[in-house]
């Protein structure tokens, strides 16, 4: 595995990790694509070396394999990535934001401690 | 078997399409629901005789072997708890086309072939050989759920939709990099190749594979200490829908993991899973006795209960697994009973909050019925389903000699005893808050039946218990030594 590739996958893993740690949703969106790309550079990275298409048998062929995993994931990742989109902005027509709100229950709990 | 393989899978989903042409006929819209998930209950019943009598059998899909193509394994272990799990489905969609039919009833062109969508992904989970295809069902089913919890896109529910979405994309995520791991270490994702190359692996990778796929499948079985997102989002849905998560999505992550790890051969992980399946059961039954909704208490049970699920999967022997799976198909239908009697009540009183509800007991003695039986099983007293499978979980313990999980396990049981007393005295006995009863749109024929119907089917598992423990013995058995399933895999 290539230098470049695993610093790509490391860097693309903190900063989705950091991002998901926000409380404002649409970050966490943004946080999620750079870990699903990270996750499917992981994966291409899996196979081994890169080789030529596969679709020609020749010597020194990629794996295919992977190959056909990561895009799957990535299709996966698409399609919830745009669910994520579609709840940020229901979240913003009934809040005015689009903030990862407590619990009802904790806050309930939480402000029961208060008054003891 | 292909014939019942692809009716099981397939079956739902084309339910589900043709229910969505259909959406502006409600009558034919259910009719075909019910009749993709039926159809899946039967030929998932016709497996598991056809698995007891005959083995496993393998179905390769497309012709490809298992280095290459996606292979179904319908072995002992998942032709026990698919039945289960289906029928769950199918009497869910029952009791929610009666409730579409009451004034609460919420927006029905989606949910029945959301479910169907949803089984289709079940099946594919218990059904597949290979990682990357469970990873896929997985998706199936998660996707179905997000919407499910939200399409209603009610404040709470687009809010707590939100954590558990969130959380449950996390450990997907982290599911995507795990296989990544495995396949650059073994080059291949198929479970029963697996089985031979990891155990060759240096410790430290083997390990480190085990216990990352301990935390992806633990999130999604809500294991402590990730657990949180559960309480949070399962009482905002409508009963429905939580009864299917309850009964089954959490099931799902502990069915993969029995599979996952007893395959693999995960022993040394054993002593990590057994504290934390201790911590899950004390931590869960306690948050339940904190809580003051029905649907909430219920929740934190589901918690306390995959305890001893992972209690017997982390034992390592055969008669833990035993237990594991016996546990399994006893609790799956039981949780979902519950969860459904908590929509009769709050259909009835207009309110799941025990403080606000009370004196069900001389006003409905159905429902009071129809609470008690799973409730007293759920709690692991005789006769009912629930004593022969904590008894098979404590005494796989007593057998290992673990003195401090046999412990937990036993007050576990009886704090779970506690709390169904606190719903008991909130909901059916002392006086009642009339206010919000008189808005309630009451309960239909139909869900009183399905719940009955449900009920019937968790008194049936008791008195099969004996065919059923042989059976989860002779599942556990084949899970343990794992080279029956490799040698049919890869045959």
């Amino acid at each position: 595995m290539s230098a470049a590739l695993l610093l790509a996958i490391g860097g693309l893993t903190s900063a989705g990790i950091y991002l998901i740690t926000a409380r404002s949703l649409s970050r966490i969106i943004l946080g999620f694509s750079l870990l699903g790309h990270a996750a499917v550079l992981a994966l291409m990275a899996s196979g081994g070396p890169a080789g030529e298409a596969p679709i020609a048998p020749t010597d020194g062929i990629a794996n295919p394999l992977p190959q056909a995993l990561s895009l799957t994931a990535i299709v996966i990742s698409f399609g919830l990535t745009l669910f994520l989109l579609a709840l940020a902005a229901r979240q913003r027509t009934l809040t005015g934001d689009d903030l990862v709100e407590d619990d009802i229950e904790d806050r309930r709990v939480a402000a029961a401690g208060d008054d003891a | 078997m292909n014939a019942l393989v692809a009716i099981i899978i397939v079956g739902p989903i084309i339910g589900a399409t043709l229910g969505l042409m259909a959406r502006d006929f409600p009558r034919r819209r259910d009719a075909i629901t019910l009749l993709g998930l039926g159809a899946a209950s039967a030929a998932a019943f016709a497996m598991l005789v056809d698995v007891a009598a005959n083995g496993t059998s393998v179905v390769r899909v497309g012709g490809w072997g298992p280095e290459l193509g996606i292979v179904l394994v319908a072995d002992l272990f998942a032709a026990l708890v698919l039945p289960v799990a289906l029928t769950i489905i199918f009497v869910v969609e029952l009791f929610a086309i009666g409730q579409r039919r009451t004034a609460w009833g919420a927006n029905p062109e989606l949910a029945g072939p959301l479910l169907g969508v949803l089984t289709s992904g079940v099946g594919l989970a218990m059904l597949t050989g290979d990682l990357f295809t469970l990873f896929v069902a997985f998706e199936l089913i998660l996707v179905s759920s997000y919407v499910l919890l939200t399409h209603q896109g009610q404040k709470a529910q687009v809010g707590s939709g939100m954590t558990y979405v969130v959380m449950n994309l996390f450990s997907s995520t982290l599911f995507l990099f795990g296989l990544a791991f495995v396949y650059a270490a073994t080059g291949t994702v198929n479970m029963a190749l697996l089985a031979e190359r990891i155990p060759e692996l240096s410790d430290g990778v083997r390990l480190g594979i085990g216990a990352w796929f301990f935390v992806v499948f633990g999130t999604k079985a809500a294991v402590f200490p990730l657990f949180s997102w559960l309480p949070d989002s399962y009482p905002t849905a409508p009963t429905t829908i939580t009864a299917v998560f309850a009964g089954l999505l959490t099931k799902i992550g502990i069915y993969a993991m029995i599979r996952f790890h007893t395959l693999m051969g995960m022993d040394e992980l054993g002593s990590i899973m057994l504290i934390l399946a201790g911590v899950t059961m004390i931590v869960g039954a306690l948050g339940a006795l904190a809580q003051s909704d029905v649907k909430r208490i219920l929740s934190f049970h589901i918690i306390s209960q995959i305890g001893y699920m992972l209690m017997g999967l982390g034992l390592f022997s055969v008669a833990g697994t035993t237990g594991a799976i016996l546990f399994l198909v006893h609790h799956m239908p039981v949780k979902t009973v519950l969860f459904l009697v908590g929509g009769l009540i709050e259909n009835d009183r207009g309110t799941s909050r025990l403080e606000k509800t009370g004196g069900l007991a001389s006003r409905r003695p159905l429902i009071a019925a129809l609470f008690a039986v799973p409730a007293l099983s759920l709690a692991g007293l005789p006769p009912f389903s629930g004593f022969v499978a904590k008894f098979a979980v404590v005494s796989a313990g007593i057998e290992a000699a673990n003195t401090p999980i046999v412990i937990a396990a036993l007050v576990g049981g009886v704090l779970t005893l506690l709390s169904m007393t606190k719903i008991w005295l909130g909901v059916f006995w002392g006086e009642s808050d009339d206010d919000l009863a008189n808005e309630a749109p009451g309960n239909r024929p139909l869900m009183l039946g399905a719940t009955a119907l449900a009920v019937a089917g968790t008194i049936t598992i008791s008195m099969l218990a004996g065919t059923l423990f042989d059976l989860s013995e002779r599942a556990a058995i084949d899970l343990r030594s794992d080279t029956a399933y490799i040698e049919e895999v890869t045959s």
